[in-house]
């Protein structure tokens, strides 16, 4: 159970700045994600709470309490990664049991006992505790990297991507089960992705990383509805949002390859005449016979229950637009689309922010 | 012109039998996806197509003619692996003339051949670069036109895009797909993939362990899985799978998953189809795909009292895990449907979009209502 926080960190390696000034504050019991791509700094950022990395500028606060000067087995962090670091000659149970046996800490073997034996209840391995971990499964080894992170009560969990080495299905599966377990312990969860898909199902909050810095801090449901700019826009979502460079004039949304699309005057700011881009979510994209933007069907994906349609428009920018499964669709046939003008997104054409978050 | 058809195909290494009696006919220009998870047989299959691998019985007939014996380069087929298997030292130029070096054409229609596949690949503007100098993509557009341009009787492709990164895989499975669609050769593709093996298939053959499952265009395979490995491995998130008890009271089937107090309201019609299909409690498995889980807030005729658990906002729906006695079901909802675990809501599982299974054998009791 813990609240970490940290304020202003930088971090350089030699003279790349992995971290630029970032504050950020984990709320006890949450389930916080940082989202980022490779080299945004997700791991650093980790590795800072941790303690295996020291901050070249910047406070970190656990509890409150400046750790500064503690060091990693103080600040009783537990690390999950993506490769699991398990015993290979040890069997589970003994997997289990060994942060337990170290000599600081003291655990009476009953309590041992009866730790492991919970822990493999919670994560449903009891049927493998007598195995050797050279013969499980991903699955099966991450569960197992899990429990030994859990059994010795840390104050903080951190999740350096614990389920990109799992194949499709068994992370779906893990997803849910890792978030089902962090709600029954009321832990402190620190994850780290490159999946949105992860992010946005798993946390309580998503923090957006790019190049070092936090672009966005949120819910979900905030992230995805209200990206403060283009970036994060893009880093939410799958597929992510439609971008489209225009600009507004009398009421309408006038693209620069010149279809003009409805535009809802309501939340309409004084930015008529000047270079926007509108972001609008694949779902509130549509075909229609009658709608006023022209296109071809430049690939289908076919996800079952719906399907992704690209749409090349007039010049060589591509969109996509979630239709339903049903929606027979040839490639290069003509259609015609529009768009939930509710539902648009207005950016700074130049710096890609949103006029919403500008103010 | 190319029709390929695989009879009685079976195939050991050792003592391990990884193709079990396969039979499939592929028409002309038809193209046919081949699904499994590694270790199903779906590249063994397509390299004994291709010529690369002996098989132990059956025939394998291209245009009628029994192949199984021909050499691989004498079966006019093209092949394009995960790695690119370019020739380093040579240009891009080179790479993609390289297969028609043996032929008899003249050099004005070599290079009329070379530039027309760079055309359409869109690499006209790399012919002069070494592969070294190419991106994963580019490379493997390379190989695919090195593949193309000898205009083979059909072109075999096995996880060709598996090695790219996700947005580029999406990027090349489409040029794929609208390649085939303007060149008109029958392709065989290999893919883990099943949203790779939905966009791209004319028909996809799922197999597994050997044998093959389901043969069936991807709305077919999706909508009617025959068996519950084929509904568990196309679509995601997975169809939920239930044991289930259908009982029948007051002229309505009652379908009880889970342990549940209350049951699923199904026509009764449903009893009738299960004895003919003479399923029994105890044998039966439900199988609902989330969008077949529909969820209200207020109480409604035929919906049941369910309690939410973990909710996964995916942005432009949720899946919600719904407490049903002791098993879980997901469903799909609009997004912010239902506000946090804990809440109580009312779920009814759609009879149309219901899939009965024998438990035991796995298999689809082919029940539509």
């Amino acid at each position: 159970m813990a609240h970490i926080e940290l304020k202003g960190i930088t971090k350089t390696f030699g003279s790349h700045a992995a971290l630029k000034n970032l504050d950020l504050e984990i709320a006890d019991g949450e389930f916080f994600v940082l989202l980022g791509q490779t080299g945004a700094g997700k791991t650093t950022t980790l590795r800072l709470i941790a303690g295996l990395e020291k901050p070249t500028a910047g406070k970190i606060l656990i509890d409150g309490e400046d750790v500064a000067d503690w060091g990693a087995a103080e600040r009783d962090v537990a690390l999950v990664l993506q490769q699991y670091s398990l015993y290979p000659r040890y069997t589970v149970r003994e997997n289990l049991e060994f942060p337990l046996k170290s000599r600081i800490r003291r655990v009476e073997p009953a309590e041992i006992a009866e730790r492991v034996a919970r822990v493999a209840r919670t994560l449903r391995i009891e049927h493998l505790l007598d195995r050797k971990t050279d013969r499980l499964s991903g699955g099966e080894m991450q569960r197992v990297s899990i429990g030994r992170a859990i059994v010795r009560k840390p104050r903080v969990f951190l999740m350096d991507e614990p389920l990109s080495a799992l194949d499709a299905k068994l992370r779906e599966a893990l997803r849910t089960e890792l978030k089902n377990l962090q709600m029954n312990l009321g832990a402190t969860f620190l994850f780290v992705t490159h999946d949105q898909i992860e992010a946005m199902s798993m946390g309580d909050k998503i923090g957006v990383l790019n190049d070092g810095q936090l672009v966005q801090t949120g819910t979900p449901q905030e992230i995805y509805r209200n990206p403060v700019n283009t970036f994060v826009a893009r880093a939410v979502g799958s597929p992510p949002m439609n971008l489209i460079a225009g600009t507004l004039a009398g009421g309408e949304a006038v693209a620069t390859e010149g279809y003009r699309l409805p535009f809802a005057s309501g939340h309409a700011v004084a930015a008529d005449g000047r270079p926007l881009t509108f972001g609008i979510r694949p779902e509130d994209l549509f075909l229609d016979g009658g709608a006023p933007g022209e296109a071809r069907v430049h690939d289908v994906e076919n996800h079952g229950v719906e399907k992704i349609v690209t749409l090349r428009t007039g010049g060589e920018t591509l969109l996509q637009a979630t239709v339903p499964a049903q929606t027979d669709l040839a490639i290069e046939e003509a259609v015609r689309f529009s768009w939930n003008p509710e539902k648009v997104v207005l950016f700074d054409g130049g710096s890609g922010v949103s006029l919403r978050h500008a103010g | 012109m190319t029709q390929i058809e695989l009879r009685g195909i079976e195939k050991y290494f050792g003592a391990v039998q990884v193709i079990k009696n396969l039979n499939l006919a592929i028409a002309d220009n038809e193209f046919i996806v081949l699904l499994g998870q590694s270790g199903c047989g779906k590249t063994t299959t397509l390299r004994a197509i291709a010529g690369l691998e002996t098989i132990d019985e059956g025939d394998i007939l291209i245009d009628g003619q029994p192949v199984q014996h021909m050499k691989a380069s004498d079966r006019d087929i093209a092949m394009v692996f995960q790695s690119f298997s370019l020739y380093p030292h040579m240009t891009v130029y080179e790479n993609i003339a390289f297969p028609l070096r043996a032929t008899r054409m003249s050099r004005g229609d070599v290079d009329a051949a070379v530039r027309e596949i760079a055309r359409v690949l869109r690499i006209s503007d790399l012919l002069a670069r070494k592969p070294s100098a190419l991106s994963g993509g580019d490379m493997q557009r390379v190989a695919i036109g090195r593949a193309l341009v000898r205009r083979p009787k059909a072109m075999l492709m096995d996880e060709p895009i598996g090695a790219l990164d996700a947005k580029l895989r999406e990027e090349m499975r489409a040029e794929i797909k609208r390649l085939h669609i303007k060149q008109g050769s029958t392709t065989i593709y290999v893919t883990h993939d099943q949203v790779e093996a939905m966009s791209l298939a004319d028909r996809i053959v799922i197999m597994h362990e050997g044998v093959l499952q389901q043969v069936g265009s991807p709305s077919e395979v999706y909508a009617r899985p025959a068996n519950m490995f084929v509904a568990q491995f196309v679509g995601s998130p997975v169809m939920n799978m239930a044991d289930a008890s259908v009982s029948e009271t007051g002229g309505q089937a009652r379908v009880e998953v889970g342990g549940a107090a209350a049951g699923f309201d199904f026509p009764a019609a449903l009893t009738g189809r299960l004895s003919q299909a003479k399923a029994e409690n105890g044998n039966l498995t439900l199988g609902v795909r989330p969008e077949g889980v529909l969820v209200s807030r207020e109480a409604r005729e035929g919906f049941m009292p369910v309690e939410a658990h973990i909710i996964e906002p995916l942005g432009s729906h949720d899946i919600v895990d719904l407490k049903v006695g002791d098993q879980m079901l997901r469903a799909r909802t609009k997004s912010g449907f239902v506000a946090g675990p804990g809440e109580a809501v009312f779920a009814r599982v759609d009879p149309a979009q219901a899939h009965f299974f024998n438990t035991a054998t796995g298999a689809s009791l082919g029940i539509r209502l």
